[in-house]
């Protein structure tokens, strides 16, 4: 278990940073960027939903590297770092799936498709919250941990899959801007603005990681102490 | 003993005491039968709407089944403490995982027959219209299908939600299985050769890999004490 002082300072930095970055990318958002030239003044929420998948699949993938340390070194702290940023994850997928369709009933003129990426993303949500029932309902904290390591894992293995085969598919999504084909690519201004929005929505991530690990550490503090009450009394 | 001869006497046992009961196998059947009769209430028999809902409704009648018997498999084992005796044997838990998977598979596959055969006869399509694909098909499917259920049913027996928590864990990890199944299923009632369905085919076989080596590998830290 890292030293709370540790996880203190860092929640400290990451939320007066974020905080500021908050200010200043909302206002690059709704003042400073152009708009957009076929889809108007809606296509702004695109700062919002491209940099929280980006983070979702962070933080998830961030959950299958701690269940993998989890499994193979057993330490109770690998563990929570992973349950807490699946539970952030599931967060930010939700955040994709509200701002998605908000755009996508303007501009496709239907609130929801069953093409690749929303199928997908819905499935990546569904595994995930699948994941914290299994925690909640599993009982026993070294066994629930075990479970939800290996869960962990599966699922992570199979969102790829999942992209994969719904893919196949027809699609109405856009392909990738970002690294995406040769006629793909941002406006420099927006692109600015959007790598902006990305840093911040990091920015908040890690705020949230910390903040939740402290909370995390202070309950397993709590758990302690009342075990030795227990014992102490008989 | 080798590897293959614990292998296969697991398997063994599974079916022995199966085939003593014929519980699981009966209430599956009897399970899978009801769902395409439920689902033909909702089509006009012999229009469109059915050649195209069925592949899904044969589907979703093998998985619903197929949890039920995933479950209870599952369940055999904890209860009265066979698991414990499973895991104090000198057997790998790699064999263990493959045992059980394949014992599940076996169990699906014995109830898609006789689905199929209904199915058939409900939606008046040709049961001998490419059975050689289906019967690929559904090989596949299940053992992509009983791979991970049984991996997962290992996880969700453990909880307090037992039953409702394997459906919950297992459909969203099994959605490019069912897809592809369900995909290649289309094409092969609708009289398509081979080729025609080979993407589907291949894809399939790949999850299956996937699934069977993440899951042959993960299955040691489920079975701990």
């Amino acid at each position: 278990m890292p030293p709370d002082q540790n996880l203190e300072r860092w929640t400290k930095i990451f939320v007066y940073a974020t905080s500021l970055m908050m200010l200043v990318n909302l206002y690059n958002i709704f003042i400073f960027v152009p708009n957009e030239a076929s889809m108007g003044i809606i296509q702004r929420i695109f700062y919002f939903h491209v940099p929280s998948a980006f983070i979702a699949f962070l933080a998830f993938g961030v959950t299958f590297v701690y269940s993998i340390l989890f499994l193979a070194k057993r330490k109770m702290w690998h563990d929570r770092v992973a349950y807490c940023s699946a539970e952030i994850g599931v967060i930010f997928t939700t955040v994709v799936l509200v701002t998605g369709p908000i755009w996508a009933r303007p501009v496709w003129n239907t609130w929801w498709t069953w093409d690749a990426r929303l199928t997908s993303t819905l499935v990546l949500w569904f595994i995930y919250v699948g994941y914290m029932m299994l925690r909640a309902y599993t009982g026993e904290e070294q066994r629930g941990a075990r479970f939800a390591a290996v869960f962990a894992i599966v699922g992570f293995v199979d969102v790829p899959i999942v992209y994969l085969a719904n893919r196949l598919w027809r699609t109405l999504h856009p392909q990738p801007v970002m690294m995406g084909g040769a006629d793909s690519g941002l406006h420099p201004t927006m692109l600015k603005v959007f790598l902006f929005s990305l840093a911040t929505f990091l920015g908040l991530y890690l705020f949230l990681l910390f903040h939740r690990l402290r909370l995390e550490r202070t309950r397993l503090e709590l758990d302690e102490i009342k075990r030795e009450l227990a014992y102490s009394q008989q | 003993m080798s590897e293959l001869h614990k292998l296969l006497a697991l398997i063994r046992k599974d079916l022995l005491a199966e085939f003593r009961t014929k519980e699981m196998i009966s209430s599956m059947l009897m399970f899978a039968l009801i769902v395409v009769v439920i689902f033909n209430f909702t089509f006009d028999p012999g229009s469109r709407a059915t050649a195209e809902a069925g592949p899904g409704i044969l589907w979703v009648a093998f998985t619903f089944a197929g949890v039920l018997g995933l479950h209870r498999a599952m369940v055999h084992e904890v209860e009265r403490g066979c698991l414990h005796g499973l895991m104090l044997a000198p057997v790998e838990r790699g064999i263990i995982f493959l045992g059980k998977a394949i014992g599940n598979a076996i169990f699906i596959f014995l109830i898609e027959l006789p689905t199929f055969l209904l199915f058939s006869v409900f939606f008046n399509i040709d049961f001998w219209r490419g059975l050689d694909k289906l019967a690929v098909i559904f090989f596949l499917g299940t053992i992509g299908f009983a791979a991970v259920g049984t991996l997962l049913s290992a996880i969700s027996v453990n909880t307090r939600t037992r039953e409702i928590m394997l459906p919950i864990l297992l459909f969203p990890i099994e959605v490019p299985v069912i897809l592809s199944a369900v995909n290649a299923t289309a094409g092969a009632l609708a009289g398509k050769n081979w080729s025609a369905i080979s993407g589907w085919l291949k894809l399939l076989a790949g999850f299956d890999l996937i699934f069977l080596l993440v899951c042959f590998v993960t299955f040691e830290y489920v079975l701990e004490e």
